[in-house]
């Protein structure tokens, strides 16, 4: 059975199982679960809902997915969600026109320009100045916050612009407009990085950075432009999140969606040791995380357990992409001791 | 890939191995009908061997033979498909390096891979670490570590961290770990790749030592006079088969290579290469470096390298032979001096800029500065190229796939499969991706310290010649060796670095390895360096 033990040995198929299992889950507990209906010209259902609520988590861990396969983390993406949605809001509100489709699109391309700032800062810590990436955008994690609430005066701004609503909360031909901005992101990274050289050159970079300083890799280039994405991506994650809500909350928007969006990377199967990286992998860990949050409240589970059942669920997947479990379970011919950074002889 | 008419032969019951004659006592090890198989690969077929106390085995084959896949199997890195495994008259089944270091198996894998970021005695005792009131008594450990050096022959300060040096000395730190636990069986994989002759004869002394106290030493090599020198007994594999076992009197160096190759050598013939006419007029030269050099690391040093000539870098280990080709590349940055393409000055700050000059590198280190093991052979070889074109212009598929057809069969690598993930090809075989990855730059200058490390005989005179051809067709050539023989075959000119600054460039017209030596201990300088470059004084001083 040659098949199936390709099959076992792909890295997406334990992320799908474990999806397909929260899945039958629900529709266990909730048999209308994966009941769509279209109603007034949208669609409605449980697995719309996760995909929309999901939309923002996909597209910060998109991001997050280049920057961790160049040995990287980007920890400030939910303070730059933040900043995004509040850099917006504001603007929408200070307007004398608050309710004009101008004033949503300038708004919103000085939030994304915002948020690519913030990107371009965090690449230069890492890049030029080689701090270490986990300290250099804890930086902005922590101090993105008060940023955030500097924007905003410390105020939860509401706005009223049905442009700006579109985008979190907004339909076209039946569907989420939220849905269809985070699938449109993926495929172009997907196209930006397989049909391009940039995807190889990032692995390489992460794999072996000095062997790719020397075969002439610009390195620099490459993990600079991997942070800027991340933020982007994290910007325009911050203003779903504020337009879903018609509002800018400095102190929540985008809370913990940096561990979600970590989290959905690692289930995909990308290590967190750098190198090879799956897109499609962080797709499927996006839906699984999100899934997972609306399963817990639904299967009757108290809101306060929510963070140690979410633990729980992501312990078991990483297990079961562990080469060790792995090798035990397939039986596969190497000895856990193989692993790549062994034991000195 | 083809086993010929001898693999016929290694299906006969002589597959295993007979006990030599004169062996009083039992083998310590006795591997036998060892299989490995990797998706797509039968690394080890039926494959026996057996160690006797105080004898020294060599273990040859061409490279992806199998030789480090059957270390592997018996040190426990890999678990076996079927056969068996005999320590001491015993069946083991190693899970893991552990159980075969408890069995009493010490070993040096063919890649170092100790830790680069502590220290040299950390490294050497590491899991071992002397101890008092239950923490590590550092004192202690580094003044065990200094006496194991110092036995060793071997001037370096424990103290120091293990990535502060070159390769070769991690190598030998790497030997210095494996023969200070009493073992009773010492298996070392290409312990000598970067080693030079003093340091070789140093752990040959060592190696002696141990087997007199009856210590069965396992040893792997390309060298064939080394194996000829050191070794007891040896193991034949081809293609993943056992072929024979010899008593090393009783085989010699032609047959040796026969059984590995399976078939008869063509005769190499000697390299005849026309040497650069010296006397042409010297137009541009292709790369001048004036007084370059970086504190520390390299003396001020001019170097003119010339379209189609070859020039040798000789030196002991630390002479300054990998720093001098570092700082031609750009890969550490000079500190004084200043460098010439074609006689204009260019910034040589990064190896970027070296590269768009036409300038390629192959570095001694193969894994911690060459290889990107979790990417496919094909992406390595490309990957040079692809960084001078930038991410926006993929090399388009057709053109990679016909590159990479083409080097994988100028270089006969194995598995020729351009999926294959590179850190799964043997060592020789990575060697040679490496190389195709800087040759498919077709830069003006290559700059090669160590290209042969670790390649097979057979494949080692192939890349002579390529180099050679690469000469005759224009390109300028650097070829760092620590074997001298290899130097002299190619060279045009030869540098000689001692104590981190040149000392000679000297024509090659017939020079003699001796001289060369000569040169190197700096015992009558004067009358053999040809030209003695001015001393450091006239460089300009940053
Ligand atoms: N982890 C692995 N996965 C797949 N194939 C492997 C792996 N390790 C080794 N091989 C294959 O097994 C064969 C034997 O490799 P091995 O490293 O034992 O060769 P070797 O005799 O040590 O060669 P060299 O002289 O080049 O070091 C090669 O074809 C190699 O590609
Ligand atoms: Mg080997």
């Amino acid at each position: 059975m040659p098949d199936v033990r390709a099959l076992l040995r792909s890295s997406l198929v334990w992320p799908v199982v474990a999806l397909l299992a929260l899945v039958v889950l629900n529709v266990v507990v909730n048999p209308g679960f994966l009941s769509v209906r279209l109603q007034d010209g949208r669609l409605y259902g449980s697995v719309i809902d996760i995909l929309r609520n999901g939309a923002p988590v996909l597209l910060v861990a998109l991001g997050m997915t280049l920057v961790i396969a160049t040995r990287g983390i980007d920890l400030s993406v939910g303070a730059i969600a933040a900043i995004s949605g509040a850099v917006a809001c504001v603007q929408i509100a200070g307007s004398n026109q608050e309710s004009a489709a101008g004033t949503a699109i300038v708004a919103m391309t000085t939030a994304l320009a915002v948020a690519v700032l913030l990107g371009l800062w965090n690449g230069f810590l890492v890049s030029v100045l080689g701090i270490q990436p986990i300290i250099a955008t804890l930086v902005l994690m922590t101090a993105g916050r008060g940023l955030a609430m500097l924007v905003t005066d410390g105020q939860i701004t509401t706005v009223t612009n049905p442009t700006f609503k579109l985008v979190g909360a907004g339909f076209f031909l039946a569907v989420p407009v939220a849905v269809l901005v985070a699938l449109v992101v993926f495929g172009a990274t997907a196209l930006l990085t397989r049909r391009t050289a940039l995807g190889m050159l990032i692995e390489a970079v992460g794999i072996n950075p000095e062997a790719s300083r020397l075969a002439g890799v610009r390195s620099r280039t490459i993990i600079w432009t991997v942070y800027v994405f991340a933020a982007f991506c994290a910007g325009v994650a911050g203003l779903m999140i504020a337009s879903n809500t018609s509002a800018a909350d400095a102190n929540n928007a985008g809370l913990w969606i940096e561990l979600d969006a970590i989290l959905a990377v690692v289930i995909g199967g990308t290590s967190l040791a750098g190198g090879r990286f799956s897109l499609a992998g962080t797709f499927v860990g996006a839906l699984f995380i999100q899934t997972l949050a609306t399963t817990i409240p639904s299967i009757g589970i108290p809101a306060e357990t929510n963070y140690l059942f979410k633990a729980v669920a992501v312990i078991a997947v990483c297990l079961l992409q562990s080469p060790q479990v792995r090798s035990a379970l397939a039986a596969r011919r190497t000895t856990p001791s193989r692993a790549k950074a062994g034991a000195p002889a | 890939m083809s086993a010929g008419t001898a693999a016929a032969r290694a299906e006969t019951p002589a597959a295993r191995p007979a006990p030599p004659a004169d062996s009083a006592a039992g083998p310590v090890v006795e591997l036998s009908g060892i299989e490995i198989g990797f998706p797509g690969v039968k690394a080890l077929d039926g494959v026996g061997l057996r160690l006797m106390p105080g004898e020294v085995h060599a273990l040859m084959g061409e490279n992806g033979a199998g030789k480090s896949t059957l270390i592997k199997a018996l040190t426990g890195v890999y678990a076996i498909d079927a056969g068996s495994i005999r320590v001491d008259g015993q069946e083991h089944r190693f899970s893991g390096p552990a159980e075969s270091q408890a069995a009493g198996i010490s070993t040096v894998y063919q890649e170092v891979n100790l830790c680069t970021n502590l220290t040299v005695a950390e490294n050497m005792l590491l899991g071992r670490e002397p101890r008092r009131f239950g923490r590590i008594h550092t004192r202690a450990m580094n003044r065990r570590a200094a006496e194991v050096l110092a036995r060793l022959g071997l001037d370096v300060d424990p103290t120091s961290t293990l990535g502060s040096h070159p390769i070769a000395v991690q190598q030998l730190v790497a030997i210095a770990r494996a023969v200070d636990v009493d073992a009773k069986v010492l298996v070392l994989d290409e312990p000598t790749s970067s080693l030079d002759t003093d340091e070789v004869r140093v752990l040959f002394d060592v190696v002696r030592s141990l087997r007199d106290q009856g210590v069965a030493v396992l040893f792997v090599s390309h060298f064939l006079d080394q194996v000829f020198e050191l070794s007891d007994r040896m193991t034949v594999l081809r293609n993943g088969r056992f072929v024979a076992e010899h008593r090393t009197a009783e085989i010699t160096q032609l047959e040796l290579v026969q059984e590995m190759i399976g078939r008869e050598l063509e005769v190499l013939e000697r390299l005849d290469r026309q040497p650069a006419d010296p006397a042409a007029p010297a137009a541009e030269p292709v790369l001048k470096v004036v007084g370059l050099g970086r504190s520390g690391e390299l003396e001020a040093t001019d170097l003119a390298l010339h379209e189609g000539e070859v020039v040798g870098v000789a030196g002991l280990l630390g002479s300054g032979r990998t720093e001098l080709a570092r700082l031609l590349v750009g890969a550490d940055v000079a500190d004084r001096g200043e460098v010439q393409v074609r006689g204009r000055t260019r910034p040589w700050r990064s190896p970027r800029q070296a590269i768009d000059a036409g300038v390629a590198f192959s570095s001694e280190d193969r894994r911690a500065e060459g290889v990107v093991g979790d990417l496919t052979v094909a992406d390595n070889m490309i990957l040079a190229l692809q960084a001078t074109r930038g991410w926006l212009r993929p090399v388009p598929q057709r053109t990679k796939d016909e590159l990479v057809r083409r080097y994988i069969e100028a270089l006969d690598i194995r598995p020729a499969d351009p999926n294959a993930l590179m850190r799964n090809l043997s060592g020789g075989n990575q060697q040679k991706v490496l190389l195709a990855r800087w040759l498919i730059t077709e830069p003006r200058l290559l700059v090669l310290d160590e290209p042969t490390r670790g390649i097979d005989v057979g494949a080692k005179a192939q890349i002579q010649q390529l180099v050679a051809e690469l000469a005759a067709d224009g390109m300028a050539v650097v070829f760092i060796s620590a074997e001298l023989e290899e130097v002299l075959r190619l060279a045009d000119r030869v540098v000689v670095m001692r104590d981190r600054r040149k000392v000679a460039e000297q024509v090659n017209d017939g020079l003699e390895v001796s001289d060369v030596l000569r040169t190197i201990a700096g015992a009558g300088e004067s009358a053999v360096a040809l030209e003695v470059v001015p001393d450091s004084e006239e460089a300009p001083r940053a």
